[in-house]
């Protein structure tokens, strides 16, 4: 019977190495083939915490610092963990209700999925973080995690230090290989944003094994693989906090920029846009609350004009012009242009402020006057110069030199989404006139007084100025000095900030000519009401039209003439004349700067001037018909292509008309600096009785929020 | 070739690669438990003096184990037989007793509580017992096992054991006898059997997969087809359509009543839900007759996967070279349930990866087809049926059981072989090795 049925010996043998292939197979398929075990093994029993390292300082030209981390606390919740949760409880304490917790459980999930801690409730008050430490043995799965946020003890120059805020998909698909977490914070705008890379630091990671309850068992592989966390590095600025907030506040309840630059390094002293906003109101829990008006305010606040704001340089671009003539040799100082109040050359004739004989008799006098036909004639012959063979070369050739002088392009500012602003291009003129045979330098003759179709922002003007003040260079403009441990890659960062911008071959002695003229303007030329004590110094004001309204008055310079040491330009927008309001706000920023501090009488220029307002009545309007308080809400803040639309409006308008006799600003200008309380304090009256509204909105503003707190 | 006293013979006729492949085997159990209950801040020494957790445990079973295998040895072959009918019988009683003595463990009330807070099962113990019983049924000369008469007593030998363990709530234990076909087709039993048994089985899983009706369909377009292609045949044979009508109409009762009797009535609930869940499906348990006696009380409030997903998670978290031992997260962790009894396989696929898992599976096909060889080398039939019986308990616990971790068959509590914690399997086991070693010594001699 044995050897009957031995042969099933074989089968059975058969049918246990089938099954144990089966089983090889499945092992295979399980071991080998698939590593979604192994991630589902991480997730089980690997838990990371990351280790957030403190963002770097930023600091000012006298290591003050511009902004400070303070802690903060948020709910977290790991849904998976959270059962059996007193959701009655947490509600009440949160003051929300069980369709808001489900709808935020929701969110935590569809964010961070169910095994990650998601924020469930971000940046707690002191008397919830209170409550909710009593409580939290009701609430498993919570936990509250320390998050470090800014804030910013001197309360200004939001613009230029942005803010950080949490990352969205956009970044983090931008981003994608450098580590950022759904929920992580990164710096938005500003230096937070040029800057991310040193303040962030380096997140550190720390594993832990954890059993099937949650509980941590202890390092993982005695924490080799946890990386350490390294703080962010400091930034060391040339800004100055109360140059700084002098220039907010005199700005206050206008719209425009002042920008400050201290010319033998490109270091910006000052940078100020109007409105603007605190940015403290950015951080922590605030940031939810004010974010919304801000974006949506019709005066756009969050828009930084310093850097974005195109406006027609007007007069201010005059010394320009000139260093171009010169340059080229086509004039020498001793130039003079006979004008009789009115440039006729082009047929239609051009007006000038001033008919005297011989105010344009050299350059030093026409700068002094700012006459227009001068400026205009220098323009066509630069454009007309017989060593191009026709305008369309000649305008080239120009715009080559405008656009080195930093003009129409970008100057590489260490601040995000600078605008080049406008020198016009031969393509464009094309357009309008034709084939360049037939346009000539009549028919932009308006750029070389700074309208046409030129534009340019607060920064390209201020530093134009530092290229006169150092008589044919400058250095890129620039907030960072230096960083916290700079490393060669820094230094490279940075090199180009160090960098000489040499941009003409102009002689010392020709220069003298042009910053004599820009000093005659502030003895008895168009700035001349306006003084620094105890310093000479060279002005050029502008009032620009445009066609949003009332002239832009500008207004650039720099102090002290001999060894300038700090040069300025100063926008404020639909105001009027130069030397009314943009120069005195000029003139009190270079004292304050130079001398430290401000003499009595300057103070009370300053209060004076910061309370004036002259926003344009349209901006009220819209304050009054959306009920909403002046200065907390823009629109479109971070797109620039809606700026520039806007702005190019403003400039395709802006036809030359002629320009209202000087000899009338100079009065005005009398009349504001000497009966400090006759025109403004007036039309604010008449205001006041027509947004009355408007106004008290504004007073209780100002009661709730402490804002530009002056610290000298 | 009389029989000599035992010290004589005692490692003379004993076959050594057996016994190296046991020891092998008992070691890399210890070793496994004692990865599942590693804890660095848990001083080792002390607690094996303590002997208070499984690891140290399972050392002293082993010992034990070690002198009951001595034991064995030194035993004459012939109180194998001789003794086989009584402990069977003592082996049935022990079982009823546990009805009345019985201890609840983990919702299976098999257990005996002996002293020293040991327990013992019976029906592991009856494993032996059966199988020492039906070798000597089908070795009697007057057994022709070529006979039905024979296969049906045969089966019920077997069937009484499995099923006093369904009525312990013992489904993995029942199954296990089902392990005896092996013996029994070794010793005659028609492959048809074997045959209607997988075909069975291919129903079974059919049914649970697809509809009932679809399925209905199939088979009768399958039984028409068959009659149609062989018209000619039926012609002549009028018998043979008769034939094919009756194994559709056998195939459709099975779909309709005898598959959902199955469910409903002799599975408990969560063995159906666990069954159902292996295909992605989900089991109504308001259907099941047993669950309303039976109540829910005994599963845990994890769903029904969380068991074999886990343990999936640890062995396929192993990858090709192992985490390496004592690395295993998912062990160190502990997210496999019982992972030093049951799921003891998932702590060797995770330290030790593919390269682990597939050795040890190689040690046992080994050890396996080394006691197929033994089988065939005996001259007495007792000895050669009972061999089979061993490769049967131990393939079958084997495949279940490596099977069930790695998602292929339904989670029923059986422990691997000689690797699992506990007490009366590896003594079970034990036995059963050592009483086939002792026979193997004496393969020269006709046992009755």
């Amino acid at each position: 019977m044995a050897l009957y049925n031995s042969n099933r010996g074989g089968i059975i043998q058969i049918i246990i190495g089938f099954v144990f292939v089966i089983i090889i197979g499945q092992l295979v398929s399980l071991q080998i083939f698939s590593n979604k075990y192994k991630l589902a093994a991480d997730n089980n029993a690997i838990f990371r915490k990351i280790i957030y390292p403190d963002r770097g300082i930023i600091y000012d030209r006298k290591k003050r610092a511009l902004l400070e981390n303070s802690i903060s606390y948020d709910l977290v919740v790991i849904p998976n963990e959270a059962k059996g949760v007193d959701t009655n409880a947490l509600c009440s304490i949160l003051r929300i209700d069980k369709d808001e917790f489900n709808k935020r459980m929701i969110e935590v999930i569809v964010k961070n999925s169910r095994v990650k801690a998601g924020v469930f409730e971000p940046f707690l008050s002191p008397e919830l973080y209170a409550q909710l430490t009593e409580n939290l043995y009701r609430f498993p799965g919570f936990s509250l995690s320390e998050r470090s946020i800014r804030n910013y003890p001197y309360n200004t120059a939001a613009h230029v230090l942005g803010y950080v805020a949490e990352v969205d998909v956009n970044f983090l698909q931008k981003h994608e290989d450098e580590g950022y977490e759904m929920g992580d914070y990164a710096g938005m705008t500003g230096l937070e944003k040029q800057y991310e890379n040193v303040l962030m630091g380096q997140r550190g990671v720390k594993r832990f094994l954890r059993d099937n309850k949650g509980k941590i068992q202890g390092a993982f592989e005695k924490g080799q693989f946890d990386t350490l966390a390294v703080a962010g590095r400091n930034l060391y600025t040339s800004m100055d906090v109360e140059v700084q907030q002098l220039a907010e506040k005199l700005l206050q309840h206008k719209i425009g920029s002042a920008v400050v630059i201290n010319p033998k390094t490109g270091g910006v002293i000052a940078m100020a846009s109007s409105p603007g906003y605190n940015p403290n109101l950015l951080t922590g829990n605030q940031r939810r609350r004010t974010i919304g008006s801000l974006l949506t305010d019709t005066a756009r606040p969050i828009y930084n004009r310093a850097i974005k704001g195109q406006y027609p340089p007007g007069s201010t671009f005059k010394p320009m012009g000139a260093l171009i003539a010169l340059d080229e040799g086509l004039i020498t100082p001793s130039f003079g242009y006979n004008c009789f109040g009115l440039y006729t050359s082009c047929g239609d004739p051009r007006k000038c402020e001033h008919h005297n004989a011989g105010h344009a008799a050299n350059l030093q006098l026409a700068l002094a006057n700012s006459c227009n036909s001068y400026f205009l004639q220098v323009f066509r012959m630069a454009i007309d110069n017989p060593k191009y063979h026709n305008a369309k070369q000649g305008y080239l050739k120009w715009k080559e030199y405008v656009n080195s002088f930093g003009l129409g392009r970008k100057l590489g500012i260490d601040l995000p989404s600078e605008n080049k602003a406008s020198i016009p291009d031969t393509a464009q003129y094309n357009k309008d006139f034709g084939n360049p045979k037939f346009w000539n330098s009549c028919y932009m003759l308006t750029l070389g007084i700074g309208q046409d179709r030129m534009t340019a922002t607060p920064l390209q003007l201020a530093n134009a100025m530092a290229l006169i003040a150092n008589e044919g260079f400058y250095y890129t403009p620039h907030f960072v000095d230096s960083l916290e441990d700079e490393d060669e890659d820094d230094k490279a960062l940075l090199a180009k900030f160090r960098t000489k911008q040499e941009v003409t071959k102009i002689s010392g002695d020709i220069f003298k000519i042009i910053k004599e003229g820009m000093h005659d303007v502030t003895v008895y030329g168009t700035a001349a009401g306006i003084k620094v004590p105890g310093h000479e110094y060279c002005a050029k004001t502008g009032t620009a039209q445009n066609p949003h309204g009332k002239n832009h008055s500008l207004f650039v310079c720099f102090a002290p003439k001999d060894n300038p040491k700090v040069a300025v330009a100063v926008v404020v927008e639909n105001a009027g004349f130069g030397a009314t309001w943009a120069g005195p706000i000029g003139g009190l920023l270079m004292e304050k700067y130079l001398n430290d501090t401000l003499t009595a009488e300057s103070k009370t220029k300053t209060d004076y001037l910061a309370n004036v307002d002259l926003m344009p009545q349209s901006i009220k309007d819209w304050y009054v018909r959306n009920n909403k308080t002046e200065r907390l809400t823009p629109i479109e803040y971070n797109n620039d292509e809606l700026g520039d639309v806007w702005d190019m409006e403003m400039v395709s308008e802006n036809t030359s008309k002629p320009q209202k006799p000087r000899d009338t600003i100079q009065k005005a200008v009398d009349s504001n600096l000497n009966k400090t309380s006759s025109i403004p304090p007036a039309k604010n009256q008449t205001i006041l009785k027509k947004d009355s509204a408007a106004l008290i909105n504004k007073k209780k503003k100002k009661n709730l929020k402490p804002k530009n707190v002056n610290h000298t | 070739m009389s029989t000599t006293p035992n010290q004589n013979n005692f490692s003379k006729g004993t076959d050594l690669a057996v016994i190296i492949l046991y020891f092998a085997m008992v070691a890399i159990g210890i070793l496994c438990i004692f990865m599942v209950e590693f804890n660095p801040n848990i001083n080792w020494s002390n607690s094996l003096i303590a002997g208070k957790n499984s690891f140290s445990k399972q050392i002293y079973f082993a010992i034990f184990c070690g002198f009951v295998g001595i034991f064995i040895l030194l035993m004459d072959s012939k109180v194998f037989t001789a003794l086989a009918n009584i402990s069977y019988g003592v082996g049935i009683a022990l079982m009823l007793a546990t009805f009345v003595l019985g201890k609840n463990i983990n919702g299976s009330k098999s257990w005996i509580p002996i002293a020293g807070g040991f327990n013992l099962q019976p029906a592991e113990l009856c494993k032996i017992f059966t199988a020492l019983i039906l070798a000597k049924f089908i070795s009697k000369p007057e057994t022709d096992f070529t006979k039905i008469k024979n296969h049906l007593i045969a089966g019920a030998i077997i069937a009484l054991p499995a099923i006093l363990s369904i009525m312990q709530h013992e489904m993995g234990l029942a199954l296990v006898y089902s392990a005896f076909l092996f013996a029994m087709y070794r010793e005659g039993l028609p492959p048809v059997i074997l045959v209607v048994a997988i075909s069975f089985a291919v129903l079974v899983i059919a049914t649970l997969l697809l509809e009932p009706t679809i399925l209905a369909i199939i088979l009768t377009i399958i039984a028409a087809a068959f009659i149609l292609s062989m018209v000619k045949r039926f012609k002549r044979n009028r018998n043979s359509i008769l034939v094919v009508i009756g194994i559709w109409a056998i195939c459709f009762g099975t779909i309709r009543y005898v598959v959902p009797y199955i469910f409903n009535n002799v599975f408990e609930c969560y063995q159906s839900t666990r069954i159902y869940s292996m295909i992605g499906k989900e089991y109504d348990c308001s259907q099941n007759k047993k669950s309303a006696s039976a109540s829910g009380k005994t599963h845990g409030k994890k769903p029904d996967d969380y068991n074999v997903k886990q343990s999936k998670i640890a062995i396929g978290s192993g990858g090709f070279w192992g985490r390496g031992f004592l690395k295993g997260t998912q062990t160190r962790g502990k997210y496999v349930p019982e992972q030093n009894t049951d799921f003891i396989f998932t702590s060797l696929g995770e330290a030790f990866g593919f390269i682990g898992t597939a050795s040890f599976l190689g040690l046992y096909l080994f050890f396996l087809f080394r006691i197929i060889r033994i089988a065939e080398r005996q001259r007495s039939t007792f000895s050669r049926v009972y061999a089979y019986s061993v490769v049967g308990i131990f393939f079958f616990h084997i495949a279940v059981n490596i099977s069930m971790t790695i998602g292929l068959f339904p989670v029923v509590g059986i422990p691997l072989p000689l690797i699992s914690y506990g007490g009366s399997s590896l003594l079970t086991f034990t036995v059963l090795v050592f009483i086939l070693l002792r026979l193997d010594a004496d393969r020269q001699m006709v046992l009755r």
